[in-house]
């Protein structure tokens, strides 16, 4: 276990640092001056110096990203080139509505993954299996942006059961809170629940087909039982690794979910990030995306290797 | 004349690049007699035709507008109604399946590219390149898909060309890795080490004999890619970052539906669901050509007919 | 129960398989017996239906794509007509089976201890605590050394001859009636081959259980079995003692298989023999003698042989050949 989680480690902290000269070179790669596109028409040689050398950009580029990196590290990506504020602050501010809901999503789509998936496997070529293939497969080829305005109309403007879009914290009122999460936790979570579904199913398939499940059957346990005892422990380490890669998604990759919900996310952000042209916020936003995606990762890793005895005890 | 060594030490090359023309006649047998990829394939076709003939089809100029007509639902005249400019929206989707396709098309076949060279020469030589090379695509890796394609624009700016190449950058990891995975097992086989054995170059074994070998994942990933590459060109240019006015695109008339969507509901339903059956297709033909070509999962489908 | 009843009995058995290209008859209405104690093997090369057969013995085919037809009594009951209830509580009770594979066929994510504790409590009215005392001792029983340590290892820990007697142990642990052994030492080296089966021969000994031997090896048959049956195409072609068989073998094909066996200390004085052809395809099985393509001394046009039912040709001696008349003798 030793190895392999120091192993992961070092895999995970040179992707980091990979990750880390890519988003420090989008500030390079821009073309033109950064600065000066992210100011525009409110142009000021002023706040265009202090921005400047704020930024560093003065300097030598080994020396820029070490500088850089240093800081952002600390939680300290600079200031925002539109609003001048911290831009840890703000995304600090963003990670509590995306984490809301990449949670309720994953909540919804493990619900619906693990269920069905499981029963279409064990009873693979029947009926229930069919539909539940079926509508997973619809479900995965639908867009995200589509069925999310789909849902407004229909359970917003026409039913007006739910609010059409909006953040309330669960602090502030639990009840609106929950109203206004539902939408965009649907749309997101019924898509990520098909995808799930579909790996649930192969995973407790080839489980389904090992001879060690064939020996607890000889052995007299029932179908169920086998399931339970001999088929799930084999399938969870497959599932967990893709449930993962899903929560990772989940926390970043939602942004035109975000935007149709108008859901103060960490994706949303990204995006008002390159409209405006606001480099460093979009620097710190991929850069903190990317770091959370890599650490569930790695958690994942962990997690599986956990339950794998051969890697846990070699 | 065939003096070359290498034709002659090499009958057991012979007999898997044989094997693929009954293999493909397999395939498309297989495909056919599968309900669900034969209809992708009758849709994919019908796609290909409005994508190269909707200007023909069309009953009205896509861009044309009419603002007396602005907003009116769906009638003989307009069969998915008319956008806030009046433009006919069965004609709007139309000529979108075209933008699409493009887009599509091209991103995919950088994706396919970048990424089948970069796996091949990971898994052909190991060592030193495959660690750079695979550690740069969990790089890439690292960034949720539609994150990663928004930052590429956000450094090359929006627009068309610019989707097409953001969006072949995400996918090169994906076939990146499939590729390298099917070479690390191709390379062991016997045929590959009789080549080698009689002095082929590397250029030689890796074209004629490792890549005919690893097509299937290949292919199946490519049409798989293709649906999720014509999904994300939807999803940026519904950001207003991919295909930008007044070429007609269904992400962008989406976006536009969307103000509207009270007022006329039709604006963004049908270019939607242009999107989803399209996807859908390739969705269908993707999994179908895995069924039918993919060794693993067919014998996860056989074996519950051989009897364990 | 008197010493004549057959402890498993299977009359007719057979068993098709809907495949894409048609149905395969794998098995073809095969019938023996095994006597308490006894030690029956099953003789035939890959894809003559033997492990198949014993699947479904146990009615751990899945049905459908299967469909398993004839009897098969555990005690003058019949297993094929059993609720899935009932056969839970006889499947690793009162008749159990080791596999070929003992790599894959333990479960990789549970211990050892886990593993073999389940039948027990599954079957005996033991506590916990109890239940892993017996798992100690069957362990103990198939020679793994300091098994109280061993329970809460993982298979990857054990040896493949190691894990084998894992699989004996899991077998054996609710003291079975009929125990089957699937090409148990096939996967096996040589020399773990031989512990193996010295293992099983002891145990039977000690626990007095039937033994199937489902093989493919004659040289294994030749140490352990008390009758043998020799299957091919899905079908029984011969059945008979061990001796008579090896001293007096009837039909063909078996003639043909004894010559192909290497037998040490032997010099003999022609190459090892290889039967030439390939058996029928089960999707298209020929009417009549399934070896009769390959058949050194066939002399009639196949036509003329009908499916051939098992015939007396010496005491407790039964062949399915017509040419094989009592004075008929080859190899």
């Amino acid at each position: 276990m030793g190895r392999y989680l120091l192993r992961r480690l070092l895999h995970t902290v040179l992707a980091m640092l990979g990750v880390s000269i890519g988003v420090f070179l989008i500030m390079h790669l821009v073309p033109g001056d950064p600065i000066r596109l992210a100011l525009g028409t409110r142009f000021d040689p002023e706040v265009y110096q202090a921005l400047r050398s704020r930024a560093g950009l003065d300097r030598p580029l080994l020396a820029q990203y070490g500088t850089w990196l240093s800081h952002a590290v600390t939680g300290d990506f600079g200031v925002s080139f539109r609003s001048g504020q911290p831009v840890g602050e703000l995304l600090w501010q963003r990670l509590g509505p995306t984490a809301t809901l990449a949670g309720a999503a994953l909540l919804v789509a493990l619900s619906i993954a693990l269920p069905v998936g499981i029963l279409s496997a064990v009873w693979s070529g029947s009926v229930i299996d069919r539909i539940a293939t079926a509508l997973s497969q619809l479900w995965v080829s639908v867009p995200d942006f589509w069925s999310g305005i789909m849902y407004i109309l229909l359970f917003a403007l026409v039913l007006g059961w739910l609010p059409a879009s909006g953040y309330v914290s669960p602090l502030d009122d639990p009840v609106q809170a929950l109203r206004h999460l539902v939408l965009p936790a649907l749309t997101v979570g019924l898509i990520s629940g098909s995808i799930l579904t579909r790996f649930v199913r192969s995973a407790v398939l080839e489980a389904l087909n090992q001879d060690y499940t064939r020996t607890a059957r000889a052995k007299g346990l029932s179908r169920w039982q086998t399931v339970r005892r001999h088929v799930l422990p084999n399938a969870w380490i497959p599932i967990v690794t893709v449930a993962g890669l899903q929560l990772g998604f989940l926390l970043g990759g939602v942004v035109v979910v975000e935007v149709i919900f108008e859901w103060p996310g960490l994706g949303r952000l990204a995006y008002d990030a390159v409209i405006r042209r606001d480099y460093s916020l979009l620097q710190g936003a991929v850069l903190v995306i990317a770091t959370v995606f890599l650490t569930i990762n790695l958690f994942v890793d962990i997690l599986c290797g956990y339950l794998d005895p051969r890697v846990r005890r070699p | 004349m065939t003096d070359d060594p290498e034709d002659r030490a090499t009958p057991g090359a012979g007999a898997p690049i044989a094997e693929h023309r009954t293999r493909t006649r397999e395939t498309i047998g297989i495909l056919l007699t599968n309900r669900l990829s034969a209809f992708g394939l009758v849709v994919m076709g019908l796609l290909i035709f409005t994508a190269v003939f909707g200007s023909m089809v069309a009953p009205y100029d896509p861009t044309s507008v009419d603002i007396p007509a602005r907003l009116s639902g769906p009638s003989l005249d307009h069969p998915f109604g008319t956008d806030n400019l009046g433009r006919d929206v069965f004609s709007r989707v139309l000529a979108g399946a075209r933008v699409s396709f493009q887009v599509g098309i091209v991103a995919v076949g950088i994706s396919l590219t970048m990424g089948v060279v970069t796996g091949l020469v990971a898994g052909f030589y190991s060592g030193a390149a495959d660690a750079v090379l695979m550690r740069a695509m969990d790089m890439l890796f690292a960034f949720p898909a539609i994150l990663l394609a928004i930052a590429v624009l956000a450094v090359l700016g929006p627009g068309i060309t610019n989707a097409m190449i953001a969006i072949g950058i995400v996918y090169i990891p994906i076939f990146a890795r499939i590729t390298r995975a099917s070479t690390l097992v191709v390379k062991e086989e016997l045929y590959v080490r009789a080549a080698r054995s009689v002095g082929a170059s590397d250029l030689r074994i890796l074209r004629r004999h490792i890549l005919p070998n690893i097509l299937a994942p290949i292919i199946v990933q490519t049409s798989l890619s293709l649906a999720f590459a014509i999904l994300a060109e939807a999803a940026l240019s519904f950001l207003g970052l991919g295909v930008q006015r007044p070429t007609p695109a269904w992400g962008r008339m989406l976006a536009e539906g969307r103000d509207f969507v009270n007022q006329a509901p039709w604006m963004g339903i049908f270019p939607g669901i242009a999107v989803f059956v399209t996807v859908l297709a390739f969705n269908f033909v993707g999994d179908g050509l895995r069924d039918a070509l993919d060794p693993k999962q067919k014998s996860v489908i056989e074996s519950r007919g051989r009897a364990v | 129960m008197s010493a004549s009843e057959p402890v498993l009995s299977v009359r007719n058995l057979t068993v098709e398989i809907g495949t894409r290209r048609g149905t395969a008859r794998v098995v073809n209405d095969i019938s023996y017996d095994v006597h308490r104690g006894e030690t029956v093997a099953i003789v035939g090369e890959s894809g003559s239906g033997k492990t198949v057969s014993a699947l479904a013995l146990m009615r751990l085919l899945p049905e459908p794509p299967a469909r398993v037809g004839g009897r098969v009594l555990l005690d003058g009951v019949d297993l094929l007509r059993g609720s899935e209830r009932e056969l839970c509580r006889i499947r690793g009770h009162r008749i159990a089976m080791v596999f070929q594979d003992p790599m894959t066929s333990l479960n990789p994510v549970l211990t050892i201890g886990q593993q073999l504790v389940e039948p027990i409590r599954l079957h005996l009215p033991l506590t916990a605590g109890a239940a892993r005392d017996r798992a100690v001792e069957m362990l103990h029983l198939v020679g793994i050394p300091a098994p109280r340590h061993r329970l809460d290892d993982y298979p990857h820990q054990f040896s493949g001859g190691m894990r084998q007697r894992v699989m004996i142990a899991m077998a054996l642990a609710c003291d079975p009636e009929v125990l089957i052994a699937d090409e148990a030492t096939t996967a096996l080296d040589v020399t773990t081959q031989a512990q193996i089966v010295e293992l099983v021969a002891g145990l039977q000994d000690r626990m007095g259980m039937a033994v199937v031997w489902i093989t493919h090896d004659l040289g294994v048959v030749a140490g352990i079995a008390d009758r043998v049956a020799v299957m091919y195409a899905g079908q029984v072609l011969e059945e008979a003692p061990v001796d008579a068989l090896y001293e007096d073998p009837r039909h063909p094909y078996t003639t043909g298989l004894l010559a192909s066996v290497p037998t040490p200390g032997i010099d003999r004085p022609h190459r090892l023999f290889a039967i030439p052809g390939l058996p029928p395809d089960p999707v298209a099985l020929p009417p009549g003698c399934p070896f009769w393509d390959r058949c050194a001394v066939r002399g009639e046009p196949r036509a003329e042989f009908t499916p051939q039912p098992l015939r007396p040709v010496g005491s407790d001696h039964q062949v399915a050949c017509s040419c094989a008349g009592p004075a008929a003798r080859h190899g």
